[in-house]
């Protein structure tokens, strides 16, 4: 079996990284770890971009890894960090499913986004084909950690790193949608992210906490 | 010629290791004692352990067994074999056929049941826990070690250790991010295997919170000698299989003399490495409690998967 | 020139108010900029129903009947949301339920939240599309939690999550689009422009393209409200202030169900079997069918209604997905007649909950008595949206059914159960609180009741006559979404 070229493997190894902190993220249960680990997800993403961008020679991509590093790996860690200082919010002690079967479960979604991509992955033409399997599978774990957590803060987490996950498959799908796009995305992603913050005040402001179990009150009364 | 040559190696291969033990578990100890800002009792300190022991006379409970008498030799026996048979200094031996991966996890298999037995044998409430503890940290160990040599089968086709190395080693260079899974899981269960942080504090006198040294509790002298070189040797195999999957470069091929002298340096260096890396990696960790432990070894279990499942995605 | 005044004007305004929003003249300037906005889309629609289809700004924009009138409506919506949310807010002010801060608040998000859903129809770039509803959401999402009680912070929570989780699926299935797209017509902006896409449909790849959809689908279906991704939509509807009741019952779900249906035209065009249509039936029957059995038990007026924004939603889905030119027009319609309807209700709802200081149905008692303009808005209301005859839903809803029996039959007894079943309902509890004794006091501001019967006059005036221009202008529409 010809083996492929460097820039492939290289690109390879990032997204299993990819896949490896997604997984981490299910097993860990400080707050303040899954923020480093988010923002070494938006490191390797940065990285894995700023790699389709050199061997593709596109120059629009540089912007994008520039933006992606800048906001991903400094500029939210940072508020998150902030934020979870001021609410004093350390540790999700309890989680809806225990670990050890969201690991299972992480398992049969990383199978099932590999089956899914498979007929995808067929069609792509970029270098960064077989990877799409994996970003579909963050996607998926990243899912599976919003809804197995009770804190909210690690909710917001669960979901910007879905945001990473997406921003993952449209490079290993197709070297990234047009910039003006992507800009918009992640301005979104910003703007999202302060208006979490500002929610967690308001939140923490009427229940003194900020366990999911106070906002699930509201029925067909 | 070649088949002398061989038995050479073979027998230079298995001496060396058995007498270089006690020295790799002296050098993490003592960078364990840097690492904490102690002065430690030197990398020699086994040996002079080993020493003290042989002199002892021997005290045995009134109703210890055949078996807790010849366990302390049987698991000595299958850890010599172990490291006999890993490709630590050069592939191609005459036992090499034997070193199969799955052969190996069920040697060590072999020698936690006999262990597990001796320690539940004089009948103490320690050994017994001692033991059943053993048994649960193995019986989830052995799954998630199975799936991490399985990865590195499938992408040299073969279960034979030697196989793996010629292929991982002495074939192109290519990054295998399933290997990299499998690597992370390997240290899982090398901590978890060898009874060390997080998973078992090896240097703790608190029984209640021991899984490894409280099945020897009632071993002495030239038995707990014995008990204690094999799990010297057991950290060493470990090791070695990890050198031998995941850093192969450095092993020679038998008969090349210059390539056995070149293999045991490069041995050296790496087992230094490795020595400094696990005591780094106790140092930053603290013991888990015992029900978090199938967290670990779940986790382990589920990278060595995520790898194999990688390896089909990516590699096939 | 008018589209650079429709985006700006809003735009503009978002930020003007967000400096003097707590000011005493801020209402006034809301209704103000709705204005321009609004005759701003009256220009733009003239110029399209004369000029036909129009690019702009380097094929930025692309404007054609289909979007033109859900842009004029947008426009002729939020400018009458922003007259009736004047004395409102005053009340609310007076009451002491709202600082001027959160005024402040409320006005210049009430223009950006205009201005993203005007960019959201007018935009040509998929990718745009998808940030403009994203940042609807983000717009809407702290007014809904604006009183800062623990039910409104839940509810604005529940609508957070559950609506970005969704956009994301629906960011999924733009990038699929896009793959698919790249692959025929080459990588940078142009593959994302809508145009573009739909001249070379019939290229792109059909496996990718389903599965884009079904991600668009389910994505921007959230945000429509689609059962059984509704969770939300109750919570947020009835929590917020009424004017964003209004304007995201009208207006928001009507800008999502354009999204779907953009889609939809491009992977017909791609797959040539009714696969998308089939799904989206699917889902709006469900969620027609859910919403009509779960408004019986509904006890907050507001709820009742937001179920009743499900339903319809659902009603005009199935139209989509049904396809043809009866079915079409139908589809068209209803969102016309049912934003016009759905925030004249919210109107008179928001007053009558204002007099009688609750929500809760069993409270409120004799609004025709206590003040009759709200007690016959609510009325007429109540009635238009269900479809009485001569009102314009009914209408719509007697194409629907006739395009229903043709095209599908078996859904038709499901759809008449359930419009049975949500008229017996909604009658039902509207009829006490509207008659009856009174048992609620005087407002302190007089109520803004215009838009209210502006809107039923108009919704009246479609049911008995429709103008023909206006009949060609849905006929036109109708033949693009085909």
């Amino acid at each position: 079996m010809p083996s492929l070229p460097l820039w492939s493997q290289l690109i390879n190894l990032l997204a299993a990284l990819l896949l490896l902190l997604a997984f981490a993220m299910l097993t860990q249960r400080r707050v303040l770890s899954l923020i480093r680990l988010f923002a070494a997800q938006g490191f390797v993403l940065a990285l894995s971009t700023l790699v389709v961008a050199y061997t593709t020679n596109q120059p629009d991509l540089y912007m994008s890894v520039a933006v992606t590093f800048g906001l991903k790996v400094l500029a939210l860690p940072w508020f998150l960090h902030w934020l979870i200082r001021k609410l004093n919010v350390q540790w999700d002690i309890e989680t809806v499913i225990n670990i050890p079967v969201q690991m299972l479960v992480g398992i049969v979604l990383v199978i099932f986004a590999f089956n899914l991509a498979a007929p995808i992955s067929e069609i792509a033409g970029t270098i960064t084909k077989s990877t799409l399997g994996i970003a579909i599978a963050s996607i998926l774990l990243s899912f599976l950690m919003m809804i197995a957590r009770r804190k909210a803060v690690s909710q917001v987490i669960g979901f910007l790193a879905m945001e990473n996950g997406l921003f993952f498959a449209a490079t290993s799908a197709t070297y990234g949608m047009p910039l003006v796009v992507e800009l918009g995305i992640l301005f979104d992603v910003l703007v999202g992210t302060l208006v979490f913050g500002v929610f967690f005040f308001q939140i923490r402001e009427t229940f003194e906490s900020l366990d999911i179990h106070h906002l699930e009150k509201l029925k067909d009364r | 010629m070649k088949q002398a040559s061989g038995i050479i190696f073979q027998v230079l291969q298995s001496v060396l290791v058995v007498l270089i033990a006690p020295l790799v578990l002296g050098w993490v100890n003592q960078c364990r004692a840097w690492l904490q800002n102690r002065s430690g009792p030197g990398v020699w300190q086994p040996y002079r352990v080993l020493n003290k022991l042989f002199h002892k006379d021997a005290v045995l409970a009134h109703d210890a067994s055949l078996l807790f008498r010849s366990t302390p030799y049987i698991l000595f026996g299958c850890m010599w074999l172990a490291v006999g048979i890993v490709p630590v200094l050069a592939t191609s031996l005459p036992f090499a056929p034997a070193a199969d991966v799955i052969a190996l996890v069920g040697l060590f298999a072999l020698a936690r049941v006999f262990v597990s037995l001796a320690g539940m044998d004089i009948g103490t409430s320690f050994g017994t826990l001692g033991a059943r503890r053993e048994m649960m940290i193995g019986f989830l160990a052995e799954p998630a070690m199975l799936m991490t040599l399985f990865t590195a089968s499938l992408i040299s086709h073969s279960t034979s250790l030697p196989t793996i190395v010629d292929t991982l080693g002495h074939g192109e260079l290519v990054i295998y991010p399933s290997m990299a899974f499998a690597a992370v899981a390997f240290v899982m269960v090398l901590l978890a295997e060898n009874a060390r942080i997080p998973i078992d504090n090896p240097s703790t006198h608190l029984e209640l919170t021991m899984i490894h040294e409280a099945m020897i509790l009632e071993y002495s002298a030239r038995h707990l000698a014995l008990v204690e070189w094999a799990t010297s040797l057991k950290l060493t195999a470990y090791i070695t299989i990890g050198f031998a999957i995941f850093v192969p470069w450095g092993i020679a091929q038998a008969g090349d003399w210059e390539g056995l002298l070149i293999a045991f340096a490069v041995l050296l260096v790496k087992l230094a490495l490795a020595g400094a890396g696990l005591a780094l990696l106790e140092t930053v960790s603290a013991k888990m409690r015992i029900f978090r432990a199938p967290e670990f070894l779940g986790t382990a279990f589920m990278l060595a998967t995520l790898g194999m499942l990688i390896h089909f995605l990516l590699e096939a | 020139m008018e589209i650079l005044l429709l985006l700006g004007a809003p735009f503009a305004g978002g930020i003007v108010l967000a400096v003097w929003g707590h000011r005493r003249f801020a209402p006034e300037l809301n209704s103000g900029m709705s204005l321009l906005t609004f005759l701003a889309a009256c220009v733009l629609t003239a110029r399209i129903i004369a000029d036909g289809p129009i690019l702009a700004w380097n094929r930025a924009f692309f404007v054609d009947p289909f979007n033109v009138f859900l842009v004029a409506l947008t426009a002729f919506v939020a400018f009458t949301t922003s007259l009736f949310s004047r004395p409102y807010m005053r009340i609310e002010a007076h009451t002491g339920r709202l600082s001027p801060n959160r005024l402040r608040l409320y006005h210049s998000m009430f223009q950006l939240f205009t201005f993203t859903m005007l960019l959201a129809l007018l935009t040509n770039n998929v990718g745009i599309l998808w940030v403009a509803m994203e940042a609807a959401t983000l717009t809407t999402v702290l007014l809904v939690s604006l009183y800062r009680t623990p039910a409104s912070l839940e509810a604005a929570w529940k609508y957070f999550i559950l609506c970005s989780v969704g956009i994301a699926q629906a960011l999924f299935g733009t990038i699929l689009l896009y793959f698919a797209a790249e692959k025929v017509l080459g990588s940078g902006g142009t593959a994302l422009l809508w145009t573009d896409l739909n001249q070379v449909k019939g290229q792109l790849e059909p496996t990718v393209m389903s599965l884009a959809f079904v991600f668009l689908l389910v994505g921007y279906g959230t945000k429509v409200g689609l059962a059984p991704l509704h969770n939300w939509l109750p919570d947020a509807h009835a929590e917020g202030p009424t004017p964003i009741s209004a304007v995201l019952s009208g207006l928001l779900l009507n800008v999502a169900l354009y999204a779907v249906v953009r889609a939809k035209v491009l992977v017909e065009g791609a797959l040539g079997n009714n696969f998308a249509g089939n799904l989206m039936m699917g889902f709006g029957l469900l969620s027609v069918v859910i919403a009509a059995f779960l408004l019986s038990r509904q006890r907050d007026i507001k709820r009742l209604f937001a179920y009743s924004s499900i339903e319809h939603m659902g009603l005009m889905t199935f139209a989509f997905g049904m396809g043809g030119a009866l079915a079409t027009f139908a589809g068209l319609l209803h969102m016309t007649v049912h934003s016009l309807t759905k925030s004249a209700i919210f109107f008179a709802v928001g007053h009558a909950a204002q007099k009688s200081g609750t929500q809760v149905m069993a409270d409120i008692r004799g609004l025709i008595e206590s003040n009759p303009t709200i007690g016959w808005g609510l009325m007429l209301g109540s009635l238009a949206i269900l479809g009485m005859p001569p009102f314009g839903v009914f209408a719509s809803e007697f194409m629907l059914l006739t395009a229903a029996m043709h095209q599908e039959p078996w859904a038709t007894p499901f759809l008449l159960a359930a419009l049975g079943v949500a008229f017996a309902a909604i009658f039902g509890k509207v009829q006490p609180m509207v008659f009856g004794k009174a048992s609620v006091e005087r407002l302190p501001h007089p109520p803004a009741l215009i838009p209210v019967f502006v809107h039923l006059a108009i919704v009246l005036l479609l049911g008995l006559y429709m103008p023909p221009y206006l009949a060609e202008w849905y006929r036109q529409a109708a033949a693009l979404i085909g």
